[in-house]
């Protein structure tokens, strides 16, 4: 598909997505309240309950999603590991440590979104700081000190579940498979996403060159290191940002890429921003789902994300395998 | 035109010793052949010569200034290498393959033009992958895919081409052609070419000037009359040869 038609079609999906986001929920809104606003003559109750509930929900989850899957591709291209995600370097563990703490003290809000991020920070650094190691940085080191941290923390959720209180426990499980129903009009997620997404396109050709091998990509000028220690930054920022305003959502940032790759979008100049706007039109989806398929009860987006991306996903693969090349 | 030198150059992997004072010189024009044994540190120099590997002693320079003060774009647009065989994670086309032999030209926000199309374009000609442009490089054979490689060099255009053994998988009507068409660039383009090979009879045909590697940093260099002896290249392979002549030239055939 031409970059253009792609992004299009992408523009359309999210503006049809966030508009059934909007109208969606337990007071039916109708065109007429949704043109009120875009006017700004809009008073009533409906206005309200778009205004303050709505909006900052459907917005926070399209965010989210973008995050998500730019980050998803960029770990993909800089672990050159089909199978990367977000999370698979223990950054969405050590923000979930600190979460799940704040709840077990019966903390909340910013409190809960401050640990997140620390958390997150902190793990990257941990990660960051022990794959230097003595010997040289190399990315089979970063997967595996990534993939134990990643494990440390696991552990130690697990331990935190267990001396939790009764009545903790259901908030801890839904911040752990995703949660949107506290979040914010997210405002600092929109400036870490459109840094990202500026930083990604501008490093775009050398992303591609990398995805060949890095001998590869530095015998024809990329200077490797520092574009790999860019990446790894920003797509930690990015994830977490993401688990910042939602908890640990898993699965989109590792399909949405793979999504576009078997379509046979290869170039990460494409590839990553269209990642992203794929990826917050299938989180607000998810989320517009969980909140309304079993009303008035709430189900955690993580689920929604899954049952929604699975199918879709194995459909795409099972039509595309000729697109896909031989593992790494 | 570009010239590559090696000074005082040292290079170890663990206790193995490659070279221990290597000095090489690589003039425009000159097409060197690299000899040894495996495991002998064949690859690792010609990496460490194309600056992808640090040295532990000495250094690289071109045209007279080290490569640790160029760019990594600097240096892409003078020194071209096709290193051994890999696998690609992801998948790529044919054509999306050739292109990012051009990226030392093209600026961070810059994309692929109509020039850039046409050298690739011209250079899957140059090594008959022409209407293989949309496959998929997984598709393709170990040949193919070698030939691929030697386009992506070709769109790349640099002054000096380091081939890792650039003939692996081909056959012989593409192993003649491939070396034939670099042979031809170094001539009338002034470019230089240094070939890793095992095919002793390959690199004698395209060869003017070899480097032997000895193991033990023992190494000996010199034009091909000077060099490649029948004491010398039996010592080197640790096989007994015998020297026939052909129509071309001489040729080499173990015992």
């Amino acid at each position: 598909m031409r970059p253009l038609a792609l992004f299009a079609l992408l523009f359309l999906l999210s503006s049809i997505s966030i508009v059934f986001s909007m109208a969606s929920g337990s007071m039916p809104i109708g065109w007429h309240d949704l043109l009120s606003i875009i006017h700004g003559d809009g008073q009533g109750l409906a206005t309200r309950v778009l205004i303050d509930l709505r909006w900052p929900r459907t917005a926070a989850a399209y965010v989210t999603g973008a995050l998500l899957a730019l980050a998803g591709g960029l770990m993909q291209v800089l672990l050159r590991n089909p199978l990367a995600d977000p999370y698979v370097l223990g950054i969405s563990g050590g923000a979930a440590v600190a979460a799940l703490l704040m709840l077990l003290l019966g903390l909340g809000g910013l409190w809960l979104q401050g640990a997140a991020f620390t958390g997150a920070l902190l793990s990257m650094l941990l990660v960051f700081g022990l794959s230097h190691g003595h010997g040289s940085w190399n990315i089979s080191r970063l997967l595996l000190t990534g993939v134990v941290v990643a494990a440390g923390w696991g552990a130690a959720i697990g331990f935190l579940l267990a001396l939790s209180p009764e009545q903790n426990l259901r908030g801890m499980l839904f911040w752990l498979m995703g949660d949107l129903s506290y979040s914010t009009t997210p405002v600092g997620g929109l400036i870490v996403l459109l840094t990202g997404l500026l930083t990604a396109v501008a490093s775009g050709r050398s992303l591609n060159l990398l995805a060949h091998g890095e001998l590869v990509a530095a015998s024809l000028g990329v200077s490797i290191q520092p574009l790999r220690r860019l990446i790894y930054v920003l797509a930690s920022l990015l994830t977490a940002a993401a688990v910042t305003s939602a908890g640990t959502i898993g699965f989109v940032g590792l399909i949405v890429p793979h999504m576009l790759r078997l379509r046979g979008v290869r170039d990460h100049r494409v590839l990553l921003p269209a990642s992203a706007l794929l990826g917050g039109c299938l989180l607000v989806l998810a989320d517009t789902l969980a909140r309304t398929v079993l009303a008035p009860r709430q189900l955690p987006v993580g689920i929604l994300t899954a049952l929604i991306g699975v199918p879709m996903f194995l459909y795409l693969l099972y039509h595309g395998r000729e697109h896909f090349g031989r593992d790494g | 035109m570009s010239r590559l030198e090696a000074e005082h150059l040292g290079i170890r992997i663990g206790k193995i010793e490659i070279c221990s004072h290597l000095d090489l010189c690589i003039n425009a024009g000159e097409n060197w052949g690299i000899l040894g044994r495996n495991g002998v540190g064949k690859t690792t120099l010609l990496h460490t010569l194309a600056g992808l590997r640090r040295p532990d002693r000495g250094c690289i320079k071109l045209d007279g200034t080290p490569l640790t003060s160029l760019s990594r774009r600097g240096i892409a647009r003078d020194i071209g290498v096709l290193l051994q065989d890999h696998h690609d994670a992801f998948p790529a086309s044919v054509m999306e393959t050739v292109l990012i032999g051009r990226h030392p030209y093209l600026g961070p926000l810059q994309w692929e033009g109509a020039a850039d199309y046409a050298a690739a374009t011209g250079a899957l000609r140059a090594v008959e992958l022409e209407g293989m442009e949309t496959r998929s490089v997984s598709t393709l054979s170990g040949g193919e895919r070698r030939r691929l490689g030697i386009a992506t060099l070709l769109s790349q255009d640099p002054h000096i081409f380091l081939l890792d053994e650039p003939t692996n998988h081909m056959d012989l009507h593409h192993q003649i052609l491939i070396l034939d068409l670099l042979k031809q660039r170094t001539r009338t383009e002034a470019k230089s070419m240094l070939l890793v090979l095992h095919e002793l009879n390959l690199a004698l045909r395209y060869c003017d000037h070899f480097l032997l590697l000895y193991g033990a940093g023992e190494t000996l260099q010199g034009t091909a009359e000077a060099v490649l002896t029948q004491t010398n290249l039996e010592r080197l392979y640790g096989h007994s040869l015998q020297a026939l002549q052909g129509p071309c030239g001489t040729i080499w055939l173990p015992c």
